[in-house]
């Protein structure tokens, strides 16, 4: 009697799930304004091709990066279009997730995109995701505060001058820090900085036979320094602040200096968004003993996962919102700083985004001269400037990040925190069998 | 039962007279009676508002401007639906909404369907393993949910949940079904046996028994869990995170959609999380008589 009555409900329920609809490809992104943008130009690409519907899932990074590990890891074929960055693609290349994105059309222009950006998405010499926006780092200041003080910005800063002019420029009483840097600990967040900072002190990562080298004087001096530049002439409570709280910061005028993405160059250019529009300089990332592996390399990129079923319209997706036909529809619909910056050649060419874009220049140089394949001064047997590409680096990376938060709030000094990062690191690795 | 009954009546005959100010009046405590009742609704304001603050923050965060809900945080401000515009334009709310209601009423329906029948044999009908039973049922609740993610998402590949409202209510079904067992457990055996034995003895069927004695009277107990369960359906997010794609996804999917790591977002955010505890908010506040009506149901024993 009582399953009698249970059955039809349970029926009822089944009911309700949605059928799919044919050639309707799902797009997994991440929330970020060029994607914002991409999702709001969807109907453009229905129209130019009407055998193919979109449907978006956007989520933030890091649920982003888990949802989709776990579809890929189980060929659960929930998506067809995932975004994914440099960390990922040489990785998931390798393990067979991705298709290969070998027979690009030649209307699609693949040799325009740039060369370090290309090469960072590619695997044994195939291309397995094509870059949607690239992004270095540089460094920005208050061209007010600098004059007023007579300083003058040379054309390549270091460090050591850095610090002398966030001395000079702090001021707490006017709510003024010398400088913003990222503290939030997390792979993403303040490895990504610190990566750069150890890079061009002389550091690495690991040694060319694996082992990690976090207690060696390199990283002792670069982390030394940034907790000393953070902790005496930062904002308060530093260790909490990521890309998005310096960003704010700078873009009210609480700081003299950022040093961080390129990317922020068009939101902090936008009077709408940043009170500091009209006085707003930029140079090249600092450096100190070493030019290389000072600033990084990041791109977001469009992949097609191998257990998508619909891969040709996928690849449809791909070359149409990587193409250079889809940066000019943004430049004329939404305006020329917001183009996804750092991918093709063509657009550092075009008069209108030179025009708009003062900084175009600076981000097309930083890309062009960060080298993933060789970031530190001594040789080091990994990829990535301001990463390394091993999948053990996710939690290694977000671990280090906390001892060194941990340093930078003053529970640890710098010696303890690296020998714990050291340890710590050396256990992982141990562990995966390096 | 009774001797416990006689023990409460006067504590609450106790407890009515302090609280009401007319029968205060007739004593020599009355200032102090007075003062502690202005006090006590100072106090229930205060943690009133303690609670609430965040949603307030967020309600009126959702009316500035991005650059407005990153600045110094200020009351005072011009309200605009700019955000609101925004947060439609990009994701359709009716979509996210109705998923959510189908899913957490369908599990709600689902779960009450299968706690039912099983509340009531463990209440009336123990056996030696009944406390065993409930507890081991309530031991499955201790095991993180990230631990069975991979299994459960194999499983819904093969047979073609992932992304379905029926797949997502399958899941909250069992996830509520503990909860909602012990629960409607709690209130059954408050019942005296004796009523049901009486329907018993005109003739009645058990399906009979449950449905014109079981039911009836512990309405208010079924409707709280049921109200329970709908919340808790509704403001999952580990799940129907992972679960869902684009078709079944419900407001928690909606609202994760508006946070960044770059730019700014707060006003969106704030907009959309708005939006997404309205209905329950409302649901909430149209039941919460019933609500607390079921959840004290039996608390004075």
């Amino acid at each position: 009697m009582k399953f009698a009555y249970a059955f039809p409900l349970a029926g009822l329920a089944a009911a309700f799930a949605t059928a799919a609809q044919a050639e309707t490809i799902t797009v997994a992104t991440v929330n970020n304004n060029d994607m914002v943008i991409m999702q709001s130009l969807t109907s453009a690409f229905e129209e130019a091709h009407p055998g193919i519907r979109v449907n978006w899932v956007v989520l933030e990074e890091n649920v982003l990066r888990q949802r989709l590990t776990t579809d890929i890891a189980t060929d659960g074929g929930q998506f067809d279009v995932m975004t994914i960055g440099t960390y990922e693609a040489p990785i998931w290349a390798e393990r067979g997730w991705l298709v290969a994105l070998d027979d690009l059309p030649e209307a699609y222009q693949a040799e325009d995109l740039l060369k370090p950006v290309r090469d960072g998405l590619s695997h044994n010499g195939s291309l397995y995701a094509l870059p949607f926006y690239a992004e270095s780092s540089m460094l920005y200041y208050r061209t007010d505060l600098f004059e007023e003080a007579g300083i003058e910005m040379p054309e390549q800063p270091s460090w050591e001058e850095v610090r002398e002019w966030a001395a000079e420029l702090h001021d707490p009483a006017n709510q003024l820090a010398g400088i913003c840097l990222r503290g939030k600990p997390g792979w993403g967040e303040n490895m990504a900085f610190v990566s750069t900072l150890v890079n061009t002190f002389g550091g690495r990562w690991f040694d060319e036979e694996w082992n990690p080298e976090l207690d060696s004087p390199a990283w002792q001096e670069a982390i030394g320094f940034y907790v000393d530049l953070l902790g005496n002439y930062g904002p308060p409570g530093a260790s909490s602040n990521g890309f998005n709280e310096n960003l704010a910061l700078f873009s009210r005028g609480n700081c003299a200096m950022w040093v961080d993405a390129t990317s922020a160059a068009g939101k902090l250019y936008n009077p709408a968004e940043s009170q500091v529009a009209d006085r707003l300089g930029f140079a090249p990332a600092p450096v100190a003993e070493t030019p290389k592996g000072a600033h990084w390399l990041w791109s977001w990129a469009l992949a097609i996962p191998a257990s998508s079923e619909k891969q040709e319209a996928a690849q449809t997706f791909l070359t149409w919102a990587t193409s250079q036909e889809y940066i000019e529809l943004v430049g004329e619909t939404q305006g020329w700083t917001s183009v996804p910056p750092g991918t093709r050649e063509s657009t550092y060419a075009n008069e209108n985004y030179q025009r708009e874009a003062p900084f175009a220049g600076f981000v097309l140089d930083a890309i062009n001269s960060a080298d993933p394949t060789d970031s530190t001064l001594e040789p080091s047997p990994y990829v990535g400037v301001q990463f390394v590409g091993i999948p053990e680096f996710q939690s290694i990376g977000t671990q280090v990040g906390q001892t060194i938060a941990a340093a930078l709030t003053g529970d640890t000094d710098v010696e303890q925190a690296l020998q714990n990062a050291q340890r710590a690191t050396a256990r992982t690795m141990q562990r995966a069998g390096y | 039962m009774t001797t416990l009954k006689t023990k409460v009546l006067p504590a609450d005959g106790h407890l009515a007279a302090t609280s009401s100010g007319a029968r205060a009046r007739h004593t020599p405590l009355m200032p102090s009676a007075g003062m502690r009742r202005v006090w006590l609704t100072l106090l229930g304001w205060g943690i009133a508002l303690i609670i609430f603050f965040p949603i307030l923050w967020m309600v009126l965060t959702g009316f500035k401007t991005e650059a407005e809900a990153i600045a110094d945080p200020s009351l005072i401000f011009t309200p605009t639906l700019e955000s609101y515009v925004a947060v439609q334009a990009r994701a359709d709310y009716f979509k996210f909404a109705m998923n959510s209601v189908v899913v957490a009423f369908g599990s709600t329906l689902l779960a009450l369907l299968i706690a039912i029948p099983a509340a009531y044999a463990m209440a009336f009908l123990p056996t030696r393993r009944t406390k065993a039973t409930l507890l081991w049922m309530l031991s499955t609740k201790m095991l993180p949910p990230v631990g069975v993610l991979v299994p459960i998402y194999l499983i819904f590949r093969d047979l073609g949940l992932l992304d379905t409202r029926s797949g997502l209510i399958i899941v909250y079904t069992l996830m509520n079904l503990p909860i909602v067992v012990w629960m409607l457990y709690t209130f059954f055996k408050d019942l005296p046996r004796d009523i049901l034995e009486a329907g018993r003895m005109d003739g009645a069927s058990t399906f009979q028994e449950v449905v014109y004695l079981l039911l009836p009277l512990t309405l208010p107990g079924i409707a709280s869990t049921g109200l329970l369960s709908v919340i808790l359906s509704w403001n999952e997010a580990f799940w129907s995170l992972n679960l869902t794609s684009s078709n079944a996804a419900p407001l928690t999917a909606y609202i994760a959609s508006f946070s960044s790591p770059e730019g700014l977002f707060w006003a969106k955010l704030s907009a959309a999380s708005t939006m997404a505890i309205a209905p329950i908010l409302i649901f909430g506040w149209l039941t919460q008589k019933q609500m607390v009506r079921g959840l004290t149901f039996g608390a004075v024993k």
